[in-house]
């Protein structure tokens, strides 16, 4: 739950202020489901009470960040990336796996790979719960996002907000959608010239820095995952030792059985390394990963806000040739050329307070990173001595 | 071996080492004297090798017997064992592979290199050449003289077909990093740790053709029938085959206890290894694969820093790209360690315990041997009696002399059997000793070279930290 505050951290609101107050009570996972509870405290006023628990689904929270992209309000704000997919298949499979192999292990090392999944699982569970929670806090401690009626519902109404059933269709219209959105961003990437150098340059590097992102996250990932598997290659050796000292009485007993003891501690403590490359690294490139996403999906916005105010450019000239309807297109210009101002305005600042909650966020990680593989490295170079040193007195 | 009167399996066996040799014509002058008398009296050969075995172990092998297997009985016997070769000793080291010859031609040299103060030797410190078969021949050699006594052989690194392929493939001259390079490092360390097996032993130590190999500049005869295909490797394997058959199908009734014991103890501790073994290799392998993935990593990051527009924070990922390289560096250290320290020498035992088996095996063929005189003695007997009883005096003196020969074989019979009885027993002891104390430097060395790259890390990480802090 660490990593809560570290994505908060450099959001420009000041989180002192407790008007609106999200956080995950419980979760509870039912076969392909979960459910999220949303326990809410707040002193604002259109609320009508004080605190409130609801009960929430991951289609739930897709639909609240649907509601923020589509309204036009929002615009010039980058909006806070929605968590991804609860997804346990991985463990599944795994321990799936595992249960094939049982014939081939004993039974302590059957147990303690099970352990393992069993952890690992939890692990996951408790990040997806994180990533959701992190994603409703953003907007609660936005000043803007905070008032919107849809968030409201979505943590005051006791009901299902209907967004559950997504069904085969809905999925395959979302998929549609999200292709028109790509296919839009690279359209308007093709046919729009910025008039804003700055802008370009920034869509340009933001395109940039997300492709790397996701190639560093992925990268991680399968680091994190060999560390893991690694790990657990010593629960085997450790087991193999230790038959070896059963069947090895009097001069190597004692000492294989050390041997076997170093290799389970050595064992916890790079499983630890990995878990916590996964926390620390993994998961902050990932969220900047998203969040770098949304940031350029105010950008493909504001480039849309630029095609209607050339638009409306062209309809005015063109009233102003024909001399007709020139009153409603100057309006229409105007009003063009107003958004589009506005939405430049807040994106500037949006992308800046991008950077600053970027590097917030790194610093923090990376820096704790570096502390936790110091002190692993460390534990297991005490752990290494004093094998060492009880073995030589068994020499 | 079908043949239900024919089967003495010893000479059966003798026959075939002694037709190989024929074809051998460059040891027959080496190994006549040797396998001449052999044939003739195969006692007065035994009993020459034991006395020979005799005279070097006297000392030790009265005590060794005696004491039992307890914890502070074998450190006893170690000492003794240490303090009997005095302060002699003899270290060998292979450097320089070389890729000698081109195409299939094309084979592996190594330097040999010994240092030493046995008076055996004319000098302190000498090197020759040697190629792979000749490491192979010279095993050969050891086991025709000593297996049959009951002694343990430490066997020679196995010939890898698609390894030396590979090497005779590429076109750079000798090892070049690239081109398994791996492979040349894996074999020349395990040549090492073959030499100084055989070294320890007190008796292989001293032996003409190990003193050879060691010692002697000028080049081998090249060891023909250490080729797979070639006439006397063909004949090997027809031979191993044999043998496989008769140690699956023949179960000796064993009298000794101890054997028995020992055997299972055997069994067990093979059955261990081999799967530590391969779960050993399974760590290998996930840690190389864990060192190429650190490497995507780093070079991520170092791609993350050249896009990111913010100073402190580039720099910052530019030294986590750095950091991350060296540890890619460290756990491919750590994977060499895993590999060469831990895989390698359970390997090696895997090995050795497959010598301490064939020791075993030639007891049992010894058995089987005074076994089957001993009904030829019968049979004969019964023969006498039946022509006495006829009254056939003209064969009656021919039959005498049979059961007198066959008598005198069953003595000898006997005589063999104990003596390798009693022979695999000092060896056995040995090679425990050999085994708990090449376990426990094995793990010690693992596990201090584990804590060495953990201290390494500790630095990396170290060095990096501030790199964070500097983030503003």
């Amino acid at each position: 739950m660490t990593d809560k505050s570290n994505q908060d951290e450099g959001n420009n609101v000041p989180l002192i202020d407790n008007t609106l107050i999200v956080d995950i009570s419980d979760a509870l996972s039912e076969k392909d489901k979960v459910k999220f509870t949303v326990h809410t405290r707040t002193t604002m006023k259109n609320f009508q009470k004080p605190e409130f628990l609801v009960v929430r689904q991951h289609e739930e929270f897709i639909w609240l960040h649907d509601r923020y992209e589509e309204d036009p309000k929002y615009a010039g704000y980058i909006i806070p990336p929605p968590p991804p997919r609860p997804n346990f298949d991985a463990s599944r499979e795994k321990l799936q796996r595992l249960g094939e192999g049982e014939g081939t292990m004993t039974k302590e090392e059957f147990t303690k790979m099970k352990q393992e999944l069993e952890a690992e699982y939890l692990a996951t569970f408790k990040k997806t719960v994180a990533m959701h929670e992190v994603f409703l806090t953003r907007l609660a401690s936005h000043s803007v996002f905070r008032e919107d009626s849809h968030l409201h519902v979505f943590l005051e109404y006791d009901q299902d907000l209907c967004a559950r059933p997504k069904g085969k269709l809905q999925q395959l219209g979302g998929l549609v959608k999200s292709i028109g959105n790509t296919t839009d961003q690279y359209y308007l990437n093709a046919t729009v010239r910025d008039v804003n150098d700055f802008f370009e340059q920034q869509m340009n590097s933001l395109t940039e820095y997300h492709n790397q992102l996701k190639e560093a996250t992925h990268r991680t990932d399968k680091m994190t995952e060999k560390h893991k598997e690694l790990a657990d290659s010593y629960i085997k050796i450790s087991g193999g030792v230790l038959q070896l000292a059963n069947n090895d009485p009097g001069p190597l007993d004692k000492f294989l059985a050390k041997v076997s003891d170093t290799f389970e501690r050595a064992r916890k403590i790079e499983s630890r390394v990995a878990s916590d490359q996964d926390l620390k690294l993994a998961d902050t490139l990932r969220y900047y990963m998203r969040d770098s996403q949304a940031a350029r999906a105010l950008l493909v916005r504001r480039l849309k806000c630029l095609v209607n105010y050339e638009n409306a450019n062209r309809t005015l000239e063109k009233a102003r040739h024909k001399n007709k309807d020139i009153h409603a297109a100057e309006a229409a210009q105007s009003q063009a050329c107003e958004q589009f101002e506005a939405i430049s305005a807040q994106a500037k600042e949006e992308l800046l307070d991008f950077k600053t909650r970027r590097l917030h966020a790194f610093r923090k990680s990376l820096i704790e990173l570096a502390e936790l593989e110091v002190k692993h490295a460390r534990t297991q170079q005490d752990l290494l001595k004093k094998s060492v040193q009880s073995l030589r007195e068994l020499l | 071996m079908a043949d239900p009167v024919e089967p003495p399996p010893l000479f059966e066996n003798v026959d075939i080492l002694s037709d190989q040799k024929e074809d051998d014509d460059l040891f027959i002058s080496a190994r006549q004297e040797q396998s001449e008398p052999y044939h003739g009296a195969p006692q007065e050969n035994l009993n020459g090798e034991a006395d020979l075995s005799n005279l070097s172990l006297d000392d030790q092998k009265s005590e060794l017997e005696n004491v039992p297997i307890s914890n502070s009985g074998t450190q006893d016997t170690l000492e003794q064992v240490e303090a009997a070769s005095g302060d002699q000793f003899l270290d060998i080291s292979i450097t320089e592979p070389q890729k000698v010859g081109d195409g299939m031609g094309a084979y592996m040299a190594y330097r040999v290199t010994t240092k030493t103060n046995m008076p055996i030797f004319k000098k302190r410190e000498f090197s020759v050449t040697r190629r792979f078969s000749d490491f192979l021949g010279l095993h050969d050699k050891l086991s025709e003289k000593y297996l049959k006594v009951g002694r343990i052989i430490p066997p020679a690194p196995e010939k890898s077909v698609i390894g030396m392929t590979k090497i005779k493939m590429s076109s750079q001259p000798e090892g070049s990093p690239s081109n398994g390079s791996d492979f040349v490092e894996r074999r020349r360390a395990s040549l090492e740790r073959y030499l100084k097996r055989t070294s320890q032993h007190p008796v292989l130590v001293v032996d003409p053709d190990f003193r050879e190999f060691l010692e002697s500049d000028v080049e081998l005869p090249k060891a023909t029938s250490t080729s797979a295909l070639s006439s006397a490797g063909v004949m090997r394997l027809f031979n191993k085959v044999g043998e496989t058959v008769n140690k699956i199908t023949y179960k000796m009734d064993e009298t000794d206890p101890w054997f028995e014991d020992r055997l299972t103890h055997i069994e067990a501790l093979e059955t261990q290894l081999r799967k530590l073994h391969a779960n050993v290799e399974a760590m290998v392998s996930y840690r190389k694969e864990l060192s190429h993935l650190t490497n995507g990593v780093s070079r991520s990051a170092a791609m993350l820093s050249a896009c990111e527009d913010h100073n402190s924070l580039s720099m910052a990922l530019s030294h986590l790209a750095d950091t991350e390289e060296k540890v890619e560096a460290l756990h491919l250290e750590q994977a060499n360690t895993d590999f060469f320290i831990l895989c390698e020498i359970l390997k090696d035992y895997l090995g050795l315990l497959g010598a301490v088996r064939d020791a075993f095996h030639e007891r049992t063929k010894l058995f089987q041997h005074w076994q089957h005189s001993q009904q030829m003695l019968a049979k004969k007997r019964e023969a006498k009696a039946k022509m006495e009883l006829t009254n056939r005096t003209d064969k009656v003196d021919q039959a005498g002399a049979e059961v007198i020969e066959w008598e005198a074989k069953v003595e000898r019979g006997q005589e063999n059997f104990d003596k390798i009885s009693k022979m695999i027993k000092t060896e056995v002891e040995r090679f425990e000793k050999c085994r708990i104390h090449d376990f426990k430097m094995m793990f010690i060395k693992y596990l201090e070279n584990h804590l060495n790259h953990q201290a390494q890390l500790v630095k990396y990480w170290e060095a990096f930290l501030p790199q964070a802090k500097a983030i503003a």
